[in-house]
């Protein structure tokens, strides 16, 4: 597979290099949100919306300050579209989609403070995808967020019946899980290279 | 501190005074940072261009200084920050008299977890491959990794043979990476065992790379050997 | 810091040790996270970017407190994210100016410490409400609470993961690589097992502490 056609660029970033799991981007989430299914759904879903919409914003931007060649303005421009694009995405939905807003709405707010949006726009920038290929990365790693939320809720949800010592309740286990969810995920690795 | 405004519990701050603030904190920003990219744009370029020189010293043996040009389809282009000419950047090399002794080129393709970036040297003369060095790679510490500094490995680089087809314009072989053990043609790479994906990414990316590059460098060799741009300006040539 | 009651603060030694300890960024708040897993598979790196989050903190709160009476609350956050990523651009092109090799180790990571929730969570809490040399020592003592959490990290994770500290090489060339440590995994792994020691440490103080007034109710 070559390593710019768009099934590489969502294979790589829903699964070989998962935000969560390989690249430990929107930990604050991954850790916080992820005690059950339902919540972890929707909080995959409004942050796969708002990466959307950043991703881009974040092309225009780019492609705004290269051509005006001021690209050390980059990071503070990011940030400020980011913030503004969850507002709008906020808005947006309180007025067209009600039940939509009351589902995700919670969530927005914290998604702004997510790293993996900012590091979703800085890394599309940084390896210089084009349009598609951007839409591609931002879609694949919002499935690889979704997942690994996912992943994790169902695990958690089990767990709460289990009888668990009391040095390693709360966040420790947690991250325990996520180490062996990332050493799982380490078998994707080769997906994109083994087939020339 | 002094009273700037009124600080009564929640005050209505007019919006004159948010603007102010926030188009104040701007140009505060906007100034530092500009400075500060003034104050250390000399020295990262600096640095990036020793890194290059570096690494195509590496692997165009004796190489002391590079000079950068674009080589497409149509020839020679000189790298000015405007229109981007057809074709790919590569580095002339030249040892401490000044003389041209090879052609450093980069080569990408997906590896095992990411994409493994290399720079390699081309000889013209010999025709072959004279080194490789890993720009930048995400392979497995102690397994793939090993494609950057494993010595056995790196050896097969030091003369892999990339002559080009006279009649068509390709290479007369393929440079391919076989199993480890079974290399017999100076066209091939000793794969490390237990790393054959990545190995196998270094021997892609160089075929790919050289199947397109390597019959533009035979073409034009008078050009690079001049290492002027010809055509645009017609006495710009000779040193 | 609880409520309005406290506008001011003196600065007490314990303003600077309270972060490094009592109320550590990573280990205790669990904040910013992503740095600490993504870039601790060496001490180096690890170094580097305590480093440099703390110089993000200590620049930032300095003149958010600086400019506290300015600010209005409305465009507060505003202001102190636009604050905080200058100071993270500074920094970036800082840490390129000293070295290239670093930069490339880090990555996208340097311009991420903009999201760091522990700067944001610092301004907000802290700077936006006390006076310059509080701020800034508060903040020297997160900072250095931060990089202490990330060479706690990286030094296990270089030491098990490549046999070295700093690179330099510790044990005899028959050791072999504990590999996992430096991938991914290897982050939740030693993060984990940091709180759970801590966590043991805790409730054993806890008990003892239970023990010592039981003993002490029964000599009465």
């Amino acid at each position: 597979m070559a390593p710019d056609s768009l099934t590489f660029i969502f294979l790589n970033a829903a699964l070989i290099n998962n935000f969560v799991l390989a690249l430990f981007l929107g930990l604050c989430p991954f850790l916080g949100v992820s005690a059950k299914k339902e919540t972890a759904w929707n909080m995959g879903l409004a942050t796969m919306f708002v990466m959307l919409v950043s991703s881009v914003s974040a092309y225009g931007i780019n492609w705004l300050l290269t051509l005006l060649k001021i690209e050390f303005l980059r990071l503070i421009c990011y940030i400020a579209v980011i913030a503004s694009a969850v507002q709008l995405v906020e808005m947006v939905l309180k007025r067209f989609s009600p039940i939509l807003f009351r589902a995700l709405g919670i969530f927005l707010p914290l998604i702004t403070t997510n790293c993996a949006i900012l590091g979703l726009a800085l890394f599309q920038t940084n390896r210089e995808y084009d349009f598609l290929q951007s839409i591609a990365f931002c879609i694949g790693a919002g499935v690889g967020f979704t997942l690994a939320l996912m992943l994790m809720a169902s695990l958690r949800e089990k767990l709460a019946l289990a009888k668990v010592p009391t040095v390693a309740q709360g966040a420790a286990l947690s991250l325990m899980l996520a180490g062996l969810l990332s050493l799982a995920f380490m078998g994707f690795a080769g997906l994109g290279g083994s087939h020339a | 501190m002094n009273r700037v405004q009124p600080t009564a519990p929640l005050p209505e701050t007019p919006t004159f005074a948010m603007l102010r603030t926030l188009a104040g904190i701007a140009m505060l920003a906007g100034l530092l940072v500009v400075l500060v990219f003034q104050w250390t744009r000399p020295i990262i370029e600096e640095n990036k261009r020793i890194a290059i020189e570096h690494a195509v010293s590496k692997v165009v043996p004796g190489a002391v200084t590079k000079r950068d040009f674009i080589l497409g389809p149509d020839g020679l282009h000189a790298v000015d920050g405007g229109t981007a000419p057809p074709g790919e950047r590569i580095y002339l090399a030249y040892d401490g008299s000044g003389r041209f002794i090879g052609v450093a080129l980069e080569a990408a393709a997906a590896g095992y977890q990411d994409v493994i970036r290399i720079l390699y040297g081309y000889d013209p003369v010999c025709q072959c491959v004279t080194g490789i060095k890993v720009l930048k790679m995400a392979e497995t510490p102690g397994l793939g990794d090993k494609i950057a500094f494993d010595p056995a490995f790196l050896k097969n680089f030091a003369a892999l043979d990339g002559t080009v087809d006279p009649q068509g314009g390709t290479l007369q072989n393929a440079i391919v990476t076989v199993k480890h053990g079974t290399k017999h043609q100076p066209w091939q790479i000793d794969a490390i065992s237990g790393a054959t994906i990545s190995s196998n990414a270094i021997g892609r990316m160089i075929n790919a790379s050289a199947q397109r590059m390597f019959p533009l460098i035979i073409r034009y060799l008078d050009e690079l050997k001049r290492g002027s741009v010809p055509a645009d300006k017609p006495d710009g040539g000779g040193r | 810091m609880t409520g309005q009651l406290i506008r001011q603060e003196q600065v007490t030694p314990d303003t600077f040790l309270r972060g490094l300890w009592e109320e550590n960024p990573v280990f205790v708040m669990m904040l910013g996270l992503c740095p600490v897993l993504a870039v601790t598979n060496s001490t180096i790196n690890a170094l580097a970017m305590g480093l440099a989050t703390t110089f993000v903190l200590v620049s930032s709160g300095a003149l958010i407190s600086l400019l506290r009476n300015l600010i209005p609350k409305q465009v507060r956050i505003a202001t102190y994210i636009v604050i905080i990523a200058t100071f993270v651009t500074i920094v970036d092109y800082l840490i390129q100016a000293i070295s290239l090799d670093l930069y490339n180790a880090l990555g996208a990571f340097i311009q991420l410490i903009v999201v760091n929730c522990v700067i944001l969570g610092r301004a907000e809490a802290y700077a936006s409400k006390q006076k310059l040399p509080a701020a800034v020592v508060n903040a020297l003592g997160m900072g250095a609470g931060f990089t202490l959490a990330l060479l706690c990290l990286g030094t296990v994770r270089e030491l098990l993961g490549a046999g070295s500290i700093l690179g330099f090489h510790l044990f005899s060339a028959n050791f072999e690589p504990w590999v996992v440590m430096v991938l991914p995994p290897g982050g939740f792994f030693v993060l984990g097992s940091w709180l759970l020691l801590f966590e043991y440490l805790k409730q054993r103080r806890a008990r003892k502490a239970e023990a010592a007034a039981e003993v002490m109710a029964h000599g009465s």
